[in-house]
């Protein structure tokens, strides 16, 4: 005889309560999916407010109903414990489930089915609901390169493809060359990539014509900026939080006082002051670029927070690896750079990488002084008077750009992570 | 028996609360000395002011002729030849174990790379520990890590070797891999002073022990007659206590 009480499923009659419970919470997701999608209502002989709460009424019995602990059904044990062990979270799941399935059709439709993208000027939008990806295409050039002419946007991608063949060295260096690998990456290729940068992209030798920097701007700006940004604040935060450490009462004490002022101010004070306060306080002849006075500030302010974060994984080391490291006869120097620093270095990757991700999404504070990276040119884009009214589309396409890079940069650290793992 | 060791009224307070009173204590060559006394009692605080990982603020040490102050220079020259071994290990986890015992070779007296590797190889022979050396400290038993401290320590061809209760923190069945060890350098001629609890090393190795008690030494005598006839009172508390 079979005994179905709907509030206490029992394991003997298992099958049967899985049964009527998929099916009611089939149903119930079925019915929000055909409203969503279909506009249809299979349900709306029933008054409005059971109508209304009908698919999350099925729901929750359908989940009450396979509720059991070790059911003996893989799916079914994972699903209880990850979403349905009990009343109030099988209700979020189901919730999040239908939100999910009625916001999935306007925004596909805004983003895909409506929108167009094969237009070349800003008729082709007029006529369209969805979302205006011509603008973005037309405009492609300008978040991208700025306002730099457009006859030599070649030199910025064989600047940055050249740069970008000279950071994989590492991976083709064998032997002995491995040991130079470390003053390659700290010293050589900051150089090269200065290098590379001023004379190619900045021209005004070799018969390539000198752009100046204001017209710099979009994507390869941002790069430019983070990639300086990040390359010169490590050292300088590693040197500050050794100097923080220090037993020397002088060091340590402008290594705080660095720190905690350079914490203390925001950014776009910083940025406002190096573009426009630190000219008055040089000579009247002297002349430092604008790109220049911004990379700097950004460098010594992202300084004080590498320097705080590595200083963290100092403090996490034991005493007994300082010990050891002098009683084997190593001085200051020796003991940091083979014993100290790798070991807390690795500690504070996740910290790290947290640090540079804020560095890369505070460049378009540059805009402040004015200097247009990606959102600056969208900024500029969404108030031309001919193109108003697609900001939504800009921010979108920002938005985009901006993770991908920094989910690239934390899939990175994470492997790094698991590279220099060596406790197990 | 030349001295290769000299404190000379050794005094050292942490704060207000003084941790050496007045220590006097001569080691010669190739002597083995172990140190024992009560938790708290100093001991630990002695052997490290030997290669002056603790500052003493009062009174000479005088190691290998050299004498221990703020002006000396180059300590890491005196370090270099006093080996140490530590309660926790404190081997460098984020190097192999061969890469632990070259380390400072390498660096530190700049032997060839070559050379260190093989001169580890034979000390991780000497501990019974070379199939490791190309394992991570995390991935060793406690004891195969305190061999393998030990084989990093002797690398550096140290004159001394200090020991800061080298057994404390391993499990029963792993402290005489370590002992053997330990022996086995006592035998090959090296000047040891070993903090230890482990009575049967002392009895087995040791050619003078010393008692330390609230940070003074309160008897010093030769192994047998320590554990035969101890003449002070504290030690004869302390022997009925660990015995």
């Amino acid at each position: 005889m079979i005994n179905i009480n709907i509030l206490k499923p029992n394991r003997d009659n298992f099958k049967v309560y899985l049964y009527i419970g998929a099916l009611l919470i089939f149903l119930s997701i079925f019915d929000v999916f055909l409203r969503s999608f279909f506009n249809l209502n299979f349900a709306s002989f029933l008054p409005d407010f059971v109508n209304f709460l009908l698919p999350l009424l099925l729901g929750l019995a359908g989940l009450q109903m396979i509720r059991l602990e070790y059911s003996g059904v893989k799916t079914v044990d994972i699903i209880n414990k990850s979403v349905n062990n009990n009343i109030f979270n099988a209700g979020l799941t189901l919730l999040i489930i239908f939100i999910t399935l009625l916001a999935l059709p306007p925004s596909l439709n805004w983003m895909i089915f409506d929108a167009n993208i094969s237009g070349d000027s800003k008729e082709a939008c007029s006529s369209i609901e969805g979302a205006c990806w011509t603008y973005i295409k037309i405009w492609f050039r300008r978040f991208m390169y700025g306002m730099y002419p457009n006859e030599f946007h070649w030199r910025i991608n064989l600047a940055f493809i050249i740069l970008i063949s000279f950071a994989f060295v590492g991976f083709f260096a064998k032997g002995k060359y491995k040991n130079y690998l470390t003053f390659y990456y700290a010293i050589a290729y900051p150089i090269i990539a200065f290098l590379i940068i001023y004379f190619l992209i900045s021209g005004g030798s070799f018969g390539l014509e000198w752009v100046e920097t204001n017209a710099w701007g979009g994507l390869s700006l941002t790069f430019i900026v983070s990639f300086f940004g990040l390359i010169f604040c490590f050292p300088l935060g590693m040197i500050l939080a050794l100097g923080r450490r220090s037993e020397l009462p002088v060091i340590r004490y402008i290594s705080i006082g660095y720190i905690e002022f350079w914490r203390g101010v925001p950014l776009i004070t910083v940025l406002f002051m190096s573009s426009v306060m630190f000219p008055m306080f040089l000579p009247a002849d002297a002349f430092v670029d604008k790109l220049v006075r911004v990379i700097v500030a950004i460098i010594l302010f992202e300084a004080a927070y590498v320097a705080e974060v590595i200083r963290g994984g100092l403090q996490a080391l034991p005493r007994g690896q300082y010990d050891a490291a002098k009683s084997l006869g190593m001085g200051y120097w020796k003991m940091q750079i083979f014993v100290i620093l790798p070991q807390a270095l690795k500690l504070v990757i996740p910290g790290i990488a947290n640090t540079f991700l804020a560095l890369v999404k505070d460049t378009p504070l540059i805009f402040v002084v004015g200097l247009s990276e990606v959102v600056g040119m969208l900024q500029m884009a969404k108030t031309n008077p001919k193109w108003l009214g697609y900001a939504m589309e800009g921010y979108i396409f920002a938005s985009i750009l901006f993770w991908v890079i920094c989910y690239a940069m934390s899939r990175y650290s994470q492997h790094l992570e698991l590279k220099y793992k060596t406790d197990r | 028996m030349t001295t290769i060791i000299q404190m000379k009224d050794v005094n050292k307070w942490f704060g207000d609360f003084q941790v050496l009173k007045d220590i006097n204590l001569e080691v010669g060559e190739k002597q083995k000395i172990v140190v024992c006394g009560p938790s708290g009692s100093g001991k630990s605080t002695l052997i490290r002011c030997i290669n002056r990982l603790e500052e003493h603020q009062k009174g000479q040490i005088i190691v290998d002729g050299n004498e221990l102050s703020e002006k000396t220079k180059d300590i890491e020259k005196i370090r270099a030849e006093v080996g140490m071994v530590f309660q926790q290990f404190n081997l460098f986890p984020h190097l192999s174990i061969l890469d632990n015992c070259t380390l400072a070779p390498i660096w530190v007296k700049k032997t060839p790379k070559k050379k260190a590797e093989e001169l580890a190889m034979k000390q991780l022979e000497q501990v019974q520990i070379a199939d490791q050396a190309a394992k991570f400290p995390g991935q060793l038993s406690g004891g195969q890590q305190q061999r393998a401290a030990l084989a990093r320590a002797l690398c550096m061809e140290p004159k001394i070797m200090l020991f800061d209760e080298p057994t404390s923190a391993l499990d029963p069945e792993m402290i005489k891999e370590v002992l053997d060890a330990m022996v086995n350098l006592a035998k090959a001629g090296m000047t040891m002073i070993v903090v230890t609890h482990e009575m049967g090393f002392a009895k087995e190795v040791a050619d003078e022990v010393v008692f330390m008690d609230e940070g003074m030494i309160v008897e010093r005598a030769k192994t047998k007659d320590f554990f035969a006839n101890p003449k002070n009172e504290r030690t004869k508390l302390f022997l009925s206590q660990i015995l």
